[in-house]
């Protein structure tokens, strides 16, 4: 109420993630998966979280639904939904009230999670069916709707999961994530499995779902051309911190973090000869025991022994745009 | 016996320096109905590879590219006999071994592996991960020639090194579900290395990893093709890596090949219409560079019902009346460079123009 009469309505947004931080117990001691994670997002807006393999971007994304395994526990950090706190619902409250029908999910590996004993068009609809009341040819005819949009055959409405490809079950999972109409869609490396063409056709239809209903998403991917391609807001993610957040123009063409401007580099270009692939050197960092100052430092062609002693916050590199960099305003492509 | 197949145009050969030939192989499924349908229509025949021919020759990376669903998965699955072939023949080292006995199959089976494209189903989610990247060298210690624990151990590390698992200690103990996606993956081709096989099929081996650990695996791998000879499937549908990783490549429609040639040459003359469209759909990653455009727009036709005449012509910005009724034979054009369209000429030339325009 009080925010009204101030007028901070119109900022408030959508989803607001602040400080995350979530260890996974293993016998080697804990895994730091996500480490004090910030970021927004506004209806009809598309963030980028992109980064390496096992840099924590899954965690993440079901650290903020609550979907996490025995082993996996929250140890700081919000989520706010339209400011309400959802990491203090109970299981039965999120599954009922946030997943699915506010924030779906299409999870990596998505395309093994479909039953094998049911036939890929009725359990779009049976999940339809489960969180709406509407007759079965209705959902039914949803159902063909989407996989038409995402481009199946309806005549393998019928076809059980096995008798799919590997892309064919991705998008099917990506039309049960879009069946109830969510506000916010998190989608976790949803074309890895697809050709360039389909992928276009995926992306061009969540590009339209995204203007017409004001659809907000996440997209969790390693390829940075797909997050150029779709995004409004970038956060490179780096040994579970994120290194560099901004809109995605900025980070592409002025990266202020030298991780991103190795992993710039590194995309391997159509055009001209064949070349040896480039990689950023040394290796993926201990997530068990990372280093103590920057956690790029063992790998970054710029450190100092500040870099190696002291660990640097996310910080503004230049308006609207940080980089958790000791000479991120030095740096450049 | 192989010989009486081939004709001037099919573009197999049998000389030595080939490890795998496919020739016309054709794979169909027969796809379930429910038991009250089955009694009113007879059921789908999904042809998932519709005659597909192509050799790998020693040390090379070939590359297969192609449509979600167009049937890549289904020839190496056919190519490792573990789904049966319809019709065709698989040649692997000179040998016939499409109907091979159980008995020779396990003597086959360490030479050839296979990194499966989904590594959330590929990898046994009860052992750990030193149990999986172990378990091929267990099961074949007598074909290796490895005795100790010790050695085991020894060889379990080294290929995780190689596809950076580092440190290796800390991930041995592990179980897959406490592995990211990217890192499920590269045990995955931890495990087919090991074994230091002849060929190693790679299904979209490396789809979940960022560019960087994608380098460092991809170069160990062509290292491994240089220097020791191993050939490679590799299946994918990034063109752009097949570019830099791949020897030559072929490019699959619905269950067929309609262009295949030198890597380099293909990607950058390309000359099937569908080819081309997969080029242009490349995205690159500037946010402000071309957006991706829906170029072969129409609906993808089902396998179950492949279009008459060129299977492509639904689609095709070139067609004519001839595609709609003729299907196009893989031809070879120059060099190493097959196509199977009738209006490449035509395609090709338009190609080129709006290239150039457009830059
Ligand atoms: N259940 C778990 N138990 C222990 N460690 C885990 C578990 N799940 C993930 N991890 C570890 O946490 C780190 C982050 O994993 P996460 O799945 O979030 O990575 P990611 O960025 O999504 O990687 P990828 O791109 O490969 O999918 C990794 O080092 C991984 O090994
Ligand atoms: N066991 C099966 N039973 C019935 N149909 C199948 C079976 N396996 C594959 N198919 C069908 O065969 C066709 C080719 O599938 P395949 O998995 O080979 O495609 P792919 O080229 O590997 O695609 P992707 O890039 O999406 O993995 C598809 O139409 C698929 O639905
Ligand atoms: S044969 Fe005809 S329809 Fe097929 S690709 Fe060539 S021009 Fe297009
Ligand atoms: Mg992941
Ligand atoms: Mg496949």
């Amino acid at each position: 109420m009080q925010e009204i009469s101030q007028g901070k309505i119109s900022k408030m947004p959508l989803l607001e993630v602040k400080d995350l931080q979530m260890y996974f117990s293993t016998k080697e001691g804990p895994v730091h998966a996500v480490d004090s994670i910030s970021f927004s997002l506004e209806k009809g807006e598309v963030i980028g979280l992109a980064g390496e393999s096992g840099s924590g971007k899954t965690s993440i994304a079901i650290t903020l639904l609550g979907l996490l395994p025995a082993n996996g526990k929250i140890i700081g950090g919000n989520v706010l939904v339209e400011n309400k706190d959802i990491t203090k619902l109970s299981e039965a409250e999120l599954s009922k009230e946030i997943r699915w029908k506010r924030i779906s999910l299409v999870s990596q590996g998505a395309m093994n999670s479909l039953n094998p004993v049911f036939r890929v068009g009725d359990q779009i609809k049976e999940s339809i069916l489960a969180h709406e009341s509407m007759d079965k040819s209705r959902a039914e005819d949803i159902v063909k709707h989407l996989l038409v949009e995402v481009g199946i055959p309806v005549d393998r409405y019928n076809s059980f999961p096995h008798e799919l490809s590997g892309g064919m079950k991705q998008r099917s999972i990506i039309a049960m994530a879009l069946a109830l109409d969510p506000e916010i869609v998190i989608a976790d490396e949803p074309t890895t499995a697809l050709d360039v063409i389909v992928q276009a056709q995926i992306l061009v239809l969540l590009r339209n779902l995204q203007k017409s209903k004001n659809m907000a998403m996440i997209l969790i991917t390693h390829d940075l051309s797909l997050v150029a391609e779709m995004c409004n807001k970038v956060a490179i993610i780096y040994a579970g911190q994120i290194v560099e957040y901004g809109p995605a123009s900025r980070i592409f063409h002025n990266p202020k973090h030298p991780y991103t401007i190795g992993l710039i580099k590194a995309f391997p270009n159509i055009e001209g000869k064949r070349t040896r692939l480039l990689s950023i050197s040394g290796s993926p960092p201990d997530l068990i025991h990372p280093p103590q100052g920057c956690r790029f430092a063992p790998r970054c062609p710029y450190a100092t022994a500040k870099c190696t002693s002291e660990m640097p916050l996310l910080e503004s590199a230049e308006p609207n745009h940080d980089a958790r960099c000791w000479y991120a305003s030095e740096m450049h492509l | 016996m192989t010989e009486a197949l081939l004709t001037e145009e099919t573009p197999v050969s049998s000389s030595d320096n080939v490890i795998l030939s496919i020739v016309d192989l054709k794979k169909v499924f027969i796809a379930k109905l429910g038991f009250f349908a089955s009694l009113r229509r007879s059921p789908n025949r999904i042809r998932a590879v519709d005659g597909v021919s192509f050799e790998i020759r020693r040390g090379e990376i070939f590359g297969l590219a192609g449509e979600s669903g167009c049937g890549k998965t289904t020839v190496a699955r056919t190519a490792l006999r573990l789904v049966e072939p319809t019709s065709g023949q698989i040649i692997f080292k000179g040998k016939d071994v499409t109907h091979v006995s159980r008995n020779e199959e396990a003597r086959l089976r360490p030479k050839m592996q296979i990194v499966f494209q989904d590594p959330y189903e590929s990898i046994n989610s009860r052992f750990s991960v030193f149990d999986v990247v172990a378990e091929g060298i267990r099961i074949n210690k007598g074909l290796l020639d490895v005795r100790s624990d010790a050695q085991i151990s020894d060889m379990v590390e080294k290929a995780m090194n190689v596809v950076q698992l580092i440190p290796p200690s800390q991930f041995m103990p592990r179980f897959p579900h406490e592995l990211s996606g990217g890192q499920r993956q590269r045990v995955a081709i931890a495990r087919a290395l090991i074994l230091q096989p002849e060929l190693i099929i790679m299904d979209e081996p490396v789809s979940m990893l960022d560019v960087s650990i994608r380098a460092e695996v991809l170069n160990v791998m062509i290292k491994l093709s240089q220097e020791f000879g191993i050939s490679i499937l590799f299946i994918t549908h990034d063109l752009a890596l097949a570019k830099h990783v791949t020897d030559r490549l072929a490019i699959m429609y619905l269950g067929k090949i309609v262009e295949m040639g030198q890597s380099a040459e293909l990607i950058d003359n390309p000359l099937h219409p569908y080819a081309q469209a997969l080029i242009a759909a490349i995205p690159v990653p500037d946010p402000d560079g071309r957006k991706v455009k829906v170029f072969a727009g129409g609906e993808v036709p089902s396998a179950i019902s492949i279009p008459p005449g060129c299977r492509f012509h639904t689609r095709c910005p070139y067609v004519k009346e001839l595609c709609k009724t003729a299907e196009p034979e893989l031809r070879l054009i120059s060099g190493e460079h097959y196509v199977a369209c009738h209006y490449y000429e035509e395609a090709s030339a338009a190609y080129k123009n709006s290239r150039y325009s457009s830059n």
